[in-house]
């Protein structure tokens, strides 16, 4: 029987083995160095806040992976020998495999500040960094979190409700700037700053000082400001985890390179997932995309490759969510931060700077380009489809209502939306 | 124990400590609970018009400025934070004090009012006493265990309510239907029979329907009804009614929730006073095995039971009246088969293997009984008459099920333990709401991040999460549509929906994101 083992039980992972499963008897193993269960990355601030344990991550019952017969084995894989098909473990241990799928996730980026090995200074990518971060807040009364992106965000939020002074920095002048258009980060930045976070914009890291124990007492920022914490959060991105595979023929940029079937220059070797960086990808989309539903789709797609019905990964129109404190947000499509000439935004906020959309479209064909939405859910099938269907803005503002996710009763808004944007038209 | 539990947050203590003004109201509110204590212990209040709203009005006054403490000063927005690290909502110390406190409260009620001071013979004491000017205000007649317990079953809800509605209140579908539960239990439930009372009337509630009213069909009710003339009529007519015809047209348009959500009074003690235990219900797949056994049983109990006891009310002579004692067993027994014929043949499609097999085992044992009543010619169950079979459904369900476990162990299984294991109503409601109702809860194409939050926050039990990380609507009979999976869920996957019946079940391979033509892939599959 052929044995498909897989690096990483995280959703990449887990999806590729769930899937090949529904369609294959082969001998399926998982490895994992992190926990013994698949369990959800997005929702470890949850547990952290105390609204979930750590069971309730687990999207599965422990029972379901001997009942689809997936092996889950515990371990760190040191080494991979191409050559022979040999997996070595820190244990010593060995395993053969005829197929290997590389889904290792990622790890958090260092940028080599001074201090930033101290005790009290760390990211949040994994279980053990959880873990780590309930040790390193025991007595902590404030933290300085470095970086503003999701996780960023996140850890503010979690660090509020244990009653921590947060501190944030961000390089942007407002937050998520490098994805979000003006007007939303700075919608955003409000919000933030509105619960009690001292989110500081266009400021960077100097250094991480330390105490006499060796663990960080103030962080210096680049106008020479000291400022007290004991804790810092670094949050400036992740990178492919793939440092255990360096030295090897296979090839690597960023992250492990594969082709559009996700398979990398060594046969029987694919790459899925965080750590995954694509060729050629396509026109619209990024090289690396580190996200739940990236790698959930690039599992889809290779298992099916790997069980005799060979798809290229092909992910359609963009689409992510997050939620910043009380406020979700959700995008389909492509709106850019800084849109370039051919690229107008129609931009709408609702007074109580807690709900808004920012749709793109092109300047000249007035084709829509995509949305995002704060405070207001929208369906994903109808922006996929209209997406497709090379619609023009005004079909999508005339058509908003059958986009609406809200739960009954809400207040609507796509009246007020589209008078707004006929009025912007008039001036214009 | 919960230490052990806390796992990953073994550190953590309570984030928000109590305010002062937060501690200031919970006293003000246990200065009016001290009073109800003292009753019990049999002080005679002097003034009880006086200490009687005292009493209550300082337990409401404490609990809203405690609410209005706890959310007006904060965003809005749904904080569960620190829920399980709290002791009280955690399956902590405290919330096994508050478990055994109410499960007490619950034996004492149902067994031995006498402790509570009713008195059979004579003039009330104790507690029951100091409730007696509000009864006579309302009904005329003094208080009985069931108005003290009424009464602050209603101020629970009311109370607890608005504090629901504050924690709620960016989300309007829960505001409006906390306003709706606390309508239905204040009017309906509490004030409408009294009333009625007052007006020498039947007591009735027609928000309680059969199954949930076992006593609509004995003989001293239908005696009651048809010696109140029109009036009496007319409310059997209506709880006949509310049964065959209101209830699966609701149903059919809205699924079980325009009940269990939004008029049930069980549910509305659920949603507001079992709030804070949403989280503990059990969502592992036995817990769902062992539902939908015990459920249905108890379903099957309450038909089997109402049989008998109305079998036992009707005549033998067609003279007397149409409706005789075989004519009703015969029909009765010819309606469940119709019934089941009709599922079996028109949705068989839609039930599991489990269910199919459940359904005709009970058929069959529904028949039998009731054959065997017939052939025994006594009328006799078992050798049990009807009226020890209501007794014995009274005492195991009506009593232990659905006071002392359903609401006693509210802090340690979760809100809805009644709902889910054991009301035979929601168990014929889910049968419809499976069956055919317009009603589901969609998913937002590729969005769920399987976090967890839906899953953990429904206090069905129902992993929600299961269904909406494969795209899936969740169409599940144990559903009550409360909507707090869609309020919790923090990337806004989950809608409850009324639409076509059309494409409601649905399942696909690939979910919405990966651009592949799912025809192909069918297609492909099939070669
Ligand atoms: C706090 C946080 C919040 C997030 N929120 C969102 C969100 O809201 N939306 C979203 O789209 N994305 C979010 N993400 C990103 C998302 O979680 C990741 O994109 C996704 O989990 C990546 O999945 P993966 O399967 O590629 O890898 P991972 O989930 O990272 O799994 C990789 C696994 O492989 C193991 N592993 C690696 N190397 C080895 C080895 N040599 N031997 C053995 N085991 C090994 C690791 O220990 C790990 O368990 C979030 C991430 C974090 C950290
Ligand atoms: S599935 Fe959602 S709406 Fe239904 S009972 Fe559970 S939480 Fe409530
Ligand atoms: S709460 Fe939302 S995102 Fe989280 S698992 Fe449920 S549906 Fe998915």
């Amino acid at each position: 029987m052929e044995h498909i083992v897989i690096i990483g039980n995280g959703i990449s992972g887990i999806t590729c083995a769930r899937h090949i499963r529904k369609n294959s008897d082969a001998k399926i193993t998982v490895i994992s160095a992190e926990s013994e269960y698949f369990f959800s990355r997005t929702a470890l601030m949850y547990v952290y806040m105390g609204h979930m344990k750590w069971n309730h991550l687990k999207p599965y019952e422990d029972w379901f992976w001997e009942k689809n017969r997936i092996e889950l084995k515990t371990g760190f894989v040191e080494k991979i020998d191409f050559e022979e098909k040999m997996l070595h473990f820190s244990s010593e241990e060995m395993m053969n495999y005829d197929k290997l799928v590389l889904a290792t996730g990622s790890v958090y980026n260092k940028f080599g500040w001074e201090g930033q090995d101290l005790k009290g200074v760390q990211g949040l990518v994994s279980k053990q960094d959880l873990e780590l971060l309930e040790k390193n807040t025991k007595n902590c009364k404030k933290a300085v979190i470095i970086g503003g992106g999701l996780i960023g965000v996140e850890l503010a939020e979690m660090l509020k409700t244990r009653n921590i002074e947060v501190t944030f920095l961000i390089r942007e002048e407002a937050f998520w700037h490098n994805v979000l258009p003006i007007q939303d980060a700075e919608m955003i930045s409000k919000h933030i700053k509105s619960h009690g976070v001292d989110l500081r914009e266009k400021t960077e890291l100097d250094k991480i000082v330390a105490n006499e124990n060796g663990r960080v007492k103030s962080i210096i920022i680049n106008s020479g400001e000291e400022i007290e914490c004991h804790l810092v959060g670094l949050c400036t991105g992740v990178r492919p985890n793939i440092d255990f595979l360096k030295n090897s023929h296979l090839e690597t940029d960023k992250g492990i390179l594969v082709d559009t079937f996700l398979q990398t220059n060594i046969k029987d070797v694919y790459a899925i997932g965080d750590c995954a960086q694509l060729k050629q990808p396509l026109s619209h989309r990024k090289p690396i995309e580190a996200v739940w539903y990236a790698g959930r789709m690039m599992g889809e797609a290779l298992a099916q490759t790997l069980t005799g019905n060979k798809m290229p990964y092909k992910p359609g129109n963009w689409f992510n969510s997050a939620k910043f404190f009380d406020i979700e947000y959700q995008t389909y499509g492509n709106v850019s931060a800084k849109p370039g000439d051919d690229e107008m935004h129609f931009h709408w906020q609702h007074k109580d700077n807690t709900k808004a959309i920012t749709i793109a479209f092109d300047a000249n064909s007035n084709k829509f380009l995509g949305i995002n939405t704060f405070g207001i859910r929208m369906r994903h099938s109808v922006f996929d489809q209209w997406l497709n269907e090379n619609r023009k803005i005004n079909h999508v503002l005339a058509n908003l209502k059958q986009a609406n996710f809200d739960p009954e009763f809400y207040t609507r808004y796509e009246k007020d939306i589209f008078k707004s944007f006929k009025e912007n038209l008039k001036k214009a | 124990m919960s230490k052990l539990e806390h796992n990953m947050s073994l550190t953590a203590e309570a984030p928000a400590k109590l305010s002062t003004t937060q501690r200031l109201a919970s006293g003000i509110g246990l200065v009016g609970l001290f009073i109800l204590v003292l009753a019990v212990a049999n002080v005679n209040f002097p003034n009880k018009t006086l200490f009687l709203s005292l009493s209550l009005g300082l337990i409401a006054a404490g609990t809203i400025i405690f609410a209005n403490d706890l959310y007006l000063g904060k965003h809005e927005g749904i904080k569960n934070d620190g829920v399980w690290f709290k002791s009280l909502t955690g399956r902590g110390f405290w919330a096994w004090i508050l478990g055994i406190t109410l499960t007490l409260f619950y034996i004492v009620l149902y067994w031995y009012p006498q402790y509570l001071g009713l008195n059979a013979d004579g003039e009330n004491t104790g507690i029951i006493s100091l409730f007696d000017p509000l009864s006579q205000f309302i009904s005329g007649n003094p208080a009985s265990q069931w108005f003290v317990y009424g009464t602050l079953y209603t101020l629970a809800i009311l109370i607890f309510g608005y504090k629901f509605i504050l924690k709620y209140r960016n989300n309007r579908y829960e505001v409006i239907r906390t306003f709706s539960v606390m309508f239905f239990q204040l009017g309906f439930a509490f004030l409408l029979p009294e009333i009625l009372i007052r007006l020498n009337q039947p007591y009735y509630n027609p928000a309680n329907i059969w199954p949930l009213n076992y006593d609509l069909f004995t003989d001293y009710k239908i005696n009651e009804f048809l010696s109140a003339g029109n009036v009496g009529v007319i409310m059997l007519a209506f709880g006949l009614i509310s049964i065959f015809v209101i209830t699966p047209i609701l149903t059919y348009k809205y699924g079980k929730r325009w009940y269990c959500s939004w008029v049930c009074g069980c549910g509305g003690l659920a949603e507001t006073a079992g709030d804070p235990y949403r989280q503990l219900s059990n969502k592992s797949q036995y817990a769902w095995k062992i539902e939908r056994w015990v459920i249905h049983s108890v379903l099957v109990f309450v038909t089997v039971m109402t049989i008998a006891v109305l079998y036992s009310f009707l005549g033998d002579s067609a003279n007397d009246f149409w409706l005789t004692k075989d004519v009703f067993l015969w029909g009765t027994a010819g309606f469940l088969t119709l019934l089941f014929a009709v599922i079996m043949i028109f949705k068989r499609k839609e039930l599991a293997q489990d269910a199919k097999y459940g359904a005709i085992g009970y058929l069959v044992v529904i028949l039998s009984i009731i054959s065997l009543n017939y052939f025994s010619g006594n009328g006799n169950i078992f050798s049990f008459g009807g009226y020890q079979l209501r007794e014995w459904y009274g005492f195991l369900i009506g009593a232990a099920f659905s006071g002392v476990i359903g609401v006693g162990f509210y802090p340690i299984f979760g809100s809805r333990v009644w709902c889910r294991y054991g009301c035979p109503m929601a168990a014929i409601l889910g049968m419809q709401q499976r069956l055919f109702s317009r009603f589901r809860i969609t998913t937002n194409g590729g969005q769920c991040i399987s976090c967890g939050n839906c899953s953990t926050y429904c206090e069905m039990g129902i992993d929600v999460r299961a269904y909406a990380q494969k795209g899936e609507n969740i169409v599940r009979s144990s559903c009550v549509g409360c909507g707090i999976c869609s309020a919790v869920c923090p990337r806004g996957v989950l809608k409850l929906e009324n639409d076509d019946m059309d494409g409601r079940i649905n399942s696909e391979e690939v979910m919405l994101g990966n651009d592949v033509d799912l025809m192909d892939l069918v297609n492909q599959k099939s070669k």
